[in-house]
């Protein structure tokens, strides 16, 4: 009968084979994570009209074209389209960086009653101290280079696994940290694009860094410090 | 100091206290225009870069462009671009450099130098301001219209072109129409074989402050797609931007303007390095060699000159 030949063990080798082999075709597609506070909550150091169009639309936009360029991705591999796979590589950083990075840059953030502002204790610390004197200082350090930085980019608070050191770091557009070294970490990222702060400060970035910090969650950057530094 | 009147006159195709030379041809845009402000109760003469009105009110671009956007967006940042360079410039062997030749100087070949970030925005912006109009947008005609036809298919096309330049300027930049004559796609490629077809209209787009001059086009149109430019009335909506800019602001007359100066400009140093090859072959000093008799009597740093 039909319905036998069809279900002999050769097809169904067959058929079991190719549902592996879909699993391993799915593609992971990423989605926007919820921020942990309302968008009102780390006012007034940022306002909640910016927290809600910097999370809707600018990281979501990222994430969109991060899944889209994946998907790309993916079919160029499987037809082995060498000129798109590299094509596409643009893209991947442009939206995957700004998918990693602000995915970063909302837990590096907390309202006031939870935290926010709370200068860091522990390990980490210490660890500030030693690198650069002070809090004080890293804060003047890396709020002079984010000021400095032209145009669009991050400045970092990072860990250098292998130097076993504190470093400020800047990149530019939505590089992820990691494209400055292979061994560093982000504990603290803070958003340079105008999009970070303009309905707000306007031209004025400098007011901008210096107001961040009173929302700034150094328990999350301890956390991280401490796991990798372990 | 001597070195002053000796400058004046060196600057125009060397730099030797700099220890640069500009390439002996002619620039798109270069205009050998110097601003020299004396100062009441000294000698010395400081050159200053001066914040250019729009050409038209803070408020006549609305509603496309906001007055509170021309309030920010010139009012400070253009500002901020002039008066950071003065600053800069003051003292220094760039002072006294018209704006153009700054940007060329600086940019250095893309290892760029501190001072080009604020030159180059100072122009871009100047070049922005004037490249909107109250009621603009529209259609070009005449030869403007004609060349778009011919290097894009048609205009709607160039549209669609330019817009999706614009909206893929990752991070800060610019977008550009320029004029390319005779230059290979490669920039620091030299055309061996220049003819009246490498001469087209291009689209390019540029990271921050870089633009077209700094790859020998003659830049003809500019959008600014840095959020500043358009953060206040769109948002995150620059695609939305870019239409509105197309649809109402842009001002097709000065466009045309720049394509007839960017067409005598090309004519003109065609000539001139036809004149050179000439000389050259009759075996006549060129201006290089005449640069190099200046060059001999110019007071610099050296203190081995024998004028001292």
């Amino acid at each position: 009968m039909a319905l036998r030949s069809l279900a002999t063990r050769k097809t169904l080798t067959l058929a079991l084979k190719s549902t592996r082999l879909a699993q391993s075709r799915a593609l992971q597609t990423f989605s926007l994570p919820d921020l942990p506070y309302d968008y009102g909550a780390l006012e007034p150091a940022i306002s909640g009209e910016i927290m809600q169009l910097h999370h809707q639309k600018h990281h979501q936009t990222y994430i969109t074209n991060y899944n889209k360029a994946l998907e790309q991705l993916h079919d160029a591999i499987q037809k082995g389209d060498s000129s798109t796979v590299v094509k596409l590589q643009s893209a991947i950083k442009f939206n995957g960086g700004g998918h990693i990075n602000h995915s970063i840059f909302w837990k590096n953030l907390a309202p006031i009653s939870e935290g926010g502002g709370e200068p860091p204790h522990g390990s980490l610390g210490w660890a500030i101290d030693t690198n650069f004197g002070s809090l004080e200082s890293l804060i003047q350090k890396m709020n002079a280079e984010g000021a400095a930085l032209q145009g669009s980019g991050w400045v970092w608070l990072g860990l250098d696994k292998e130097l076993k050191k504190l470093v400020v770091e800047t990149t530019t557009n939505q590089d992820p940290l990691v494209t400055n070294g292979p061994n560093l970490v982000p504990l603290l990222g803070i958003d340079v694009w105008e999009h970070a702060y303009y309905l707000q400060y306007k031209n004025v970035r400098p007011d901008y860094l210096k107001n961040v910090w009173k929302v700034i969650n150094w328990k999350y950057a301890s956390e991280v410090y401490e796991k990798e530094s372990a | 100091m001597a070195a002053t009147t000796s400058m004046v006159t060196s600057l125009t195709f060397t730099i030797p206290s700099l220890g640069l030379r500009l390439p002996t041809r002619s620039y798109p845009c270069l205009k050998p225009q110097r601003r020299f402000v004396r100062k009441a109760a000294s000698n010395v003469i400081t050159a200053t870069y001066e914040l250019k009105a729009p050409p038209y009110p803070l408020n006549a671009l609305e509603p496309h462009m906001s007055r509170e956007t021309l309030e920010y967006h010139w009012g400070k940042h253009h500002r901020t671009y002039v008066e950071n360079l003065n600053k800069q410039v003051v003292g220094t062997d760039l002072e006294g450099l018209s704006l153009e030749d700054i940007i060329i100087v600086t940019y250095n070949k893309g290892d760029i130098l501190p001072a080009f970030n604020n030159a180059a925005q100072a122009w871009n912006h100047d070049f922005f301001w004037e490249s909107m109009k109250p009621g603009g947008g529209g259609k070009p005609s005449g030869d403007l219209l004609d060349l778009i036809e011919r290097d894009f298919g048609s205009f709607e096309r160039f549209i669609e072109e330019f817009k999706a330049a614009a909206a893929t300027q990752f991070g800060s930049g610019w977008a550009w129409l320029a004029y390319k004559a005779n230059r290979l796609d490669v920039e620091n490629a030299v055309n061996p074989w220049p003819s009246e077809k490498d001469k087209e209209l291009v689209i390019v787009k540029s990271p921050n402050a870089v633009n077209p001059l700094v790859w020998d086009y003659f830049p003809l149109l500019t959008i600014d797609v840095w959020e500043h430019a358009y953060y206040l009335d769109f948002q995150n909506r620059r695609p939305d931007y870019i239409s509105v800019f197309m649809e109402k602001l842009v001002s097709w007359e000065t466009v045309n303007t720049r394509l007839e100066k960017a067409k005598a400009r090309a004519a003109e140093r065609e000539m001139e390095e036809e004149r050179r090859r000439k000389e050259e072959e009759e075996g006549k000093p060129t201006n290089e060699e005449e640069d190099d008799d200046l060059e001999m009597y110019v007071d610099n740093d050296n203190d081995d000159s024998e004028a001292e």
